[in-house]
């Protein structure tokens, strides 16, 4: 089984890492980073923190360098989805699945106007790069995949990626139907991170202040509203997790709130700008997502008025 | 009039003060003593739209004020308070005048003392250069009305604005001033929060409605929200904030995002001192809940505000926590 990791940040990394622990499984990896990929090609793939192992992976930045492959992982930023697929598409035009493992919705739609089987994914496991070649993994988690309804993969193929990622110690669900766990995330994540990112307050702080948090509930419903119009039902309430995460990662930095002080693009448009596209296609409205979309948006704008 | 006071040196008082200086015996009421030396000492000067210099007399001790006829409290909204509380007892006589953001300063001031109050929106901007010298950027006017809470005769209005014209300002009086003090609300409750939060001076960005996540569509929203409280409290608007907006980032100054207008609240977000978002988009909500509107983005922003706020705090406190 060979397995392109299509953008190999940190959780591109780890999904690499991880895959390449398990007999017969052969990964390849693209990234832009060339520091990052002949730091990988010279010494391995290493993982930190909550994984410890080193992993032989195949590295480039030219993608006409990535063979056939029989599935791909695609874990770039959502902003970057459309150029990089059209860069790789050939290693998957025999009939390879290509999984998505980002953040947001609309990365599956992108996939599938390169690729013919695709796979709807969901990750929790999260990460950083600290240095090329090296990957401290912070959180472990569970990833949930499910074939794209409109460009499906089939099921067995799901299957066969969910075990791989499994085996190499990563766990990870195949399921019919993998919306209610995507759109679970999307809405906990569209509902907390740009607030973070609007106030710089950690996700604690911002449940502590009550209009924050009012906010907050504001949002998930919105979003359980867009989702319960198109038939999806969440595997828990985002705003339980809300709740949860403010006693487990009280001074988390949501990674929105870290693109922001770092003065990078955010994925804003594959959060509250998605919840805000699926609303305007099932005719439920979104306004205060919208509102929030177009304030980071304006956000991102001032860096370039500096 | 024979003798004016300012109450307040920051850009909008220091402008008042200098303009006011070369027609009136002008006193200047600071907050630190030193900056009151100075202004005896050099007076004030101006450049950009006008470009002279004046002497002031001023003083950061209330009780060293002498009689004045009028009295114009040019303070931060945040700081209204504390100011009015220093005016108590001072000049009985005199009319004095609000020209701070937003809606709610005459009610301060006359908590504090029985003058008769003129009410008056500002649209004209600039910044200060230190204690002594202030540019004049936009030589917008100012509007003055009575208010109604203390029957203010018109004609202490006409005379005050006459007095602003004579000094080189520009100045109109209305017989109702809410119409123009709800426009202008309006219009800073939106702009004004969505640069704080976006941290944008008012660019053509905030005009634009092209996709469905584009900021003039919060603007926009913001605006709606705040024209329906003005409907729900039978006040006609003096002008369309919308068209104020569209008419703000296509003008010369502002259409180049190197010459925008940096609106108050965003000159005091990127100090990281206290905004005036309570007597603004704040004042919104409240009027709102007065009336029975529901205005979820302006409460929005108000929230998301006040959070910003207490972010600096707690960076000061503990910066590991936060990203400052």
């Amino acid at each position: 089984m060979r397995v392109a990791v299509v953008g190999c940040g940190a959780v591109g990394s780890l999904f690499a890492a991880h895959l390449a622990q398990v007999d017969g499984v052969e990964v390849h990896a693209y990234d832009v980073s060339q520091a990052h990929v002949d730091a990988i090609n010279q010494d391995g793939l290493r993982l930190v923190g909550e994984a410890e192992l080193t992993a032989r992976v195949r590295a480039t930045t030219d993608p006409a360098q990535l063979p056939l492959c029989d599935f791909g992982v695609v874990a770039t930023k959502s902003m970057f989805t459309g150029a990089a697929l059209e860069a790789c598409a050939h290693a998957f035009r025999e009939g390879g699945a290509v999984a998505s493992v980002q953040n947001g919705v609309g990365n599956e739609e992108v996939i599938a106007e390169h690729a013919e089987r695709v796979i709807r994914g969901t990750t929790f496991p999260a990460g950083r790069v600290l240095e090329p070649g090296v990957v401290q993994m912070d959180t472990r988690g569970d990833t949930w995949l499910g074939p794209f309804e409109p460009r499906p993969a089939s099921m067995s193929q799901v299957q066969r990626l969910a075990e791989a990622m499994t085996a190499g110690g990563m766990p990870a669900k195949a399921l019919e139907d993998a919306r209610g766990a995507q759109w679970t995330k999307l809405i906990f994540n569209a509902a907390t991170n740009p607030v973070g990112a609007l106030t710089q307050l950690t996700h604690g702080r911002v449940c502590e202040l009550e209009g924050t948090r009012a906010l907050v509930t504001a949002l998930v419903d919105e979003g359980k509203a867009v989702a319960d119009a198109q038939g999806i039902e969440l595997d828990s309430d985002p705003d339980e997790l809300v709740d949860h995460a403010a006693r487990v990662a009280y001074e988390h930095r949501a990674s929105m709130l870290q693109d922001v002080l770092a003065g990078r693009p955010t994925e804003i448009e594959a959060m509250n700008g998605g919840i805000v596209r699926f609303g305007l296609e099932y005719g439920v409205p979104t306004p205060l997502n919208a509102a929030i979309a177009a304030l980071i948006r304006g956000l991102e704008h001032s860096w370039s008025q500096r | 009039m024979n003798r004016v006071c300012i109450v307040g040196a920051g850009t909008i008082g220091s402008l008042l003060a200098v303009h006011l200086g070369r027609v009136s015996e002008t006193w200047v009421l600071t907050r630190r003593a030193d900056h009151a030396r100075r202004l005896n000492e050099d007076g004030l000067t101006v450049r950009g739209k006008s470009s002279f210099h004046a002497q002031v007399h001023a003083t950061a001790d209330p009780v060293e004020l002498p009689e004045f006829e009028l009295g114009i409290v040019a303070c931060k909204a945040t700081e209204l308070e504390t100011v009015a509380t220093r005016l108590e007892g001072v000049a009985p006589e005199a009319v004095m005048m609000t020209i701070q953001n937003g809606l709610g300063a005459e009610e301060v001031v006359a908590r504090h003392g029985e003058w008769p109050l003129i009410s008056a929106v500002t649209f004209m901007s600039g910044r200060r250069h230190g204690d002594v010298e202030v540019e004049y950027e936009l030589d917008t006017a100012t509007w003055l009305g009575p208010w109604a809470g203390t029957g203010t005769p018109l004609d202490a209005v006409r005379a005050t604005a006459d007095l602003l014209v004579a000094a080189g300002l520009r100045a109109e009086w209305m017989a109702d001033l809410l119409p123009a003090q709800w426009s202008k609300l309006i219009f800073n409750s939106a702009v004004n929060g969505v640069a704080s939060l976006t941290e944008l001076p008012h660019v053509q960005m905030f005009a634009e409605e092209d996709e469905p996540t584009a900021l003039g569509h919060v603007v926009r929203a913001l605006i709606d929200e705040g024209k329906a409280v003005a409907a729900a409290a039978g006040v006609e608007l003096y002008e369309d904030p919308w068209e104020m907006n569209c008419l703000a980032v296509a003008r010369g100054e502002t259409a180049a995002s190197a010459y925008a207008h940096v609106p108050s609240m965003l000159h005091d977000v990127l100090m990281r001192q206290p905004t005036e978002v309570d007597f603004i988009a704040g004042a919104v909500v409240r009027e709102a809940q007065k009336h029975g509107v529901s205005v979820p983005i302006t409460a929005t922003v108000h929230r998301l505000i006040k959070a910003k706020e207490a972010s600096w705090a707690l960076a000061r406190e503990r910066p590991e926590v936060v990203g400052a």
